[in-house]
């Protein structure tokens, strides 16, 4: 009924106003401005992409020009030398978004699943909304809460008692080493995955929709329990959607600044404890921009920045292809 | 019953524990982020927060000048990219419809909707903060602005595809010309779903701290010249909560209170215009 009536209505709506149209809009010029000036933006949206290329190339020349390739797997980063390497920066982003990613995905399937297969019916519509919302909190409020509340804590009842319990344990002593203080890698990886979370598992969500009720009900109708019907029939239809959200979530923890600024403890050294402190490409960006006085200190800076675009452009392009294919 | 149903239960029941206990596990987490938002923040709530301006370490103030500026720069940034994301839109969804270059503006506009904000800073740096030779609230939003072109444009095309193409046919059968259907036809029935686009793309750049770091920096004192350094919120709150002063990071949880109600409402309210424009159609 709705339809029909607003459908009318807004027919009558564009009657109306065709009773006294301003003449110079349905002038040939006015239709061919308007034709060009929505071309002109559209190619705008490319122009944006490759200006970021562009203007981050010549950024980074100096520092392209005088460190080469090697840039990527030097580990000095060192301003009062001048001698700069991505390959710590490089190596705090991989292991931080390792981190988050292994710890956001699991968590992220169980609370699409419960959203869209095992929560009462009243409830999946609000906790949808729910997660939704929180994917919108602005990331520097989860880097504050990181620093002031979660950093303690994990150092008090996480990271003491694991270096301790691994203290004499060969090669795990290495990996969980350090004084317990709470802000490091470890740290900026979970408050990543706690922040990514919600956007993953709203990805998610609306992919395991897209699972036709015929499939799922004849699953349910040979007797498959809600697991079975989970493992069987929505996971091996949605293997591609799922693993585009998780592409999706990765790009987002690759890039994140705020959360990870706040917390990662901002050293730029490789070390093989993930409770030391490190330093991601985003977070070396943003915590030394400001004081990079000299032009090839900055100029390497934009050059992690143009790392940081091809890595991110490859895994939300690899993303898109992946939820494309689903949703269209 | 049989072993093997007992045991296929059985492994229904744990999984349905497991999935129950990790939504509960993170809810917690979201609550408690949340609940120490709330608490922080209402701490430090006080009505100077909107007449003072950002004091000096040790005296106390509040965040008039942040607040402005943050309006100013999302105010000029939403109109840069409203008319940019709208006419984009519109070239995806009626000019553009099926062909090779539209498909390719949708995937780099997805692929726009995802890249680090942080990205758009260093861009945004290169190209205006860098030839002007210093920060400025013009480069803030500039920067902003192409964070939220993106979501505009996906909005309006996903708002202008729900208009149903017999509406457009009407009035071509009037004789109106291409650009006055799109105006009076597609745009005026998408105009709701268009809105939300906006106000989505403000509820996504209030918060956005890292492009702004390297264009419009902050500024300590009131400031509405866009031509310099502004104060804002975000950059406000990350400053502030870097320093040991316990009155600036009192001021820092008071700003992301702040900012994240907003954010909250605008995210709601959009919600409440999606949900009547999709039952238009």
């Amino acid at each position: 009924m709705t339809l029909v009536n607003n459908r009318t209505k807004a027919h009558a709506e564009t009657a109306g106003e065709f009773q006294r149209p301003p003449r110079f809009l349905n002038g040939e010029a006015f239709n061919k401005t308007f034709k060009w000036l929505s071309i002109g933006a559209a190619l705008f949206i490319l122009m944006i992409l490759g200006g970021f290329f562009v203007s981050l190339t010549i950024g980074a020349w100096p520092a392209l020009k005088q460190f080469g390739i090697g840039f990527i797997w030097t580990s000095a980063w060192n301003p009062v030398t001048e001698k700069f390497g991505a390959l710590p920066a490089i190596a705090g982003t991989l292991i931080t978004s390792a981190i988050a990613i292994i710890i956001a995905v699991p968590l992220a399937f169980a609370i699409a699943v419960y959203i869209t297969q095992l929560a009462p019916k009243w409830l999946r519509h609000p906790l949808g909304i729910a997660i939704e919302l929180l994917a919108a909190i602005p990331s520097i409020i989860y880097g504050m809460w990181g620093l002031f509340y979660f950093a303690p804590m994990f150092a008090d009842y996480v990271q003491g008692p694991i270096i301790n319990l691994f203290e004499n344990v060969p090669i795990l002593s290495t990996i969980f080493q350090g004084p317990a203080i709470g802000i490091g890698m470890a740290t900026a990886g979970i408050v990543l995955a706690i922040m990514i979370l919600p956007f993953i598992a709203s990805v998610m969500r609306d992919v395991i929709d897209t699972v036709p009720k015929r499939l799922k009900e004849s699953g349910f109708a040979i007797g498959a329990t809600d697991w079975e019907v989970t493992k069987a029939i929505i996971i091996p239809h949605c293997r591609t959607g799922l693993a585009g959200s998780i592409f999706l979530g990765l790009g987002r923890a690759l890039g994140e600044t705020m959360a990870v600024t706040f917390i990662i403890g901002n050293a730029n050294r490789i070390t093989a404890s993930i409770f030391a402190p490190g330093n991601t490409i985003a977070s070396t960006i943003a915590n030394e921009f400001q004081e990079a006085y000299t032009e090839i200190h900055s100029s390497s800076l934009m050059a992690l920045g143009l790392l940081l675009f091809i890595i991110t452009f490859i895994v939300l392009a690899i993303a898109r292809m992946m939820l494309n294919r689903i949703s269209t | 019953m049989n072993a093997v149903v007992r045991r296929r239960h059985f492994a229904n029941l744990v999984s349905r524990m497991l999935i129950l206990a990790a939504t509960l596990f993170v809810l917690a987490f979201l609550v408690w982020i949340c609940g120490v938002l709330l608490y922080e923040g209402f701490s430090a709530f006080k009505p100077t927060l909107f007449t003072e301006m950002t004091p000096p370490p040790g005296e106390s103030g509040g965040l008039a000048n942040a607040i402005v500026g943050s309006l100013m720069l999302v105010g000029v940034a939403m109109l840069v990219s409203t008319p940019i994301g709208l006419l984009a839109g519109t070239y995806l969804n009626e000019y553009g419809k099926g062909t090779w270059l539209a498909s390719v503006v949708r995937f780099v506009n997805d692929v726009l909707l995802a890249k680090p904000s942080i990205l758009a800073g260093l861009f945004v740096y290169e190209i205006i903060v860098a030839p002007m030779g210093g920060f400025s609230g013009w480069a803030g939003s500039a920067a902003l602005a192409i964070i939220a072109i993106p979501v505009v444009v996906r909005t309006t095309e996903d708002m202008m595809n729900l208009v149903p193409n017999s509406m457009r046919e009407a009035a071509y059968a009037l004789g109106a010309s291409r650009s006055r259907v799109i105006l009076s036809v597609s745009y005026r029935a998408a105009r709701v779903g268009i809105t939300t686009g906006v106000i989505l793309a403000v509820a996504r750049i209030s918060g956005e701290t890292a492009p702004l770091l390297f264009t419009s920096l902050n500024n300590q004192f009131w400031s509405t010249d866009m031509s310099h350094s502004i104060a804002n919120l975000p950059v406000m709150i990350f400053q502030f909560a870097m320093n040991p002063y316990p009155d600036w990071q009192a001021l820092a949880w008071a700003g992301a209170l702040l900012i994240t109600l907003t954010i909250l409402v605008l995210s709601i309210i959009s919600r409440v215009f999606l949900r009547s424009a999709n039952s238009q159609h």
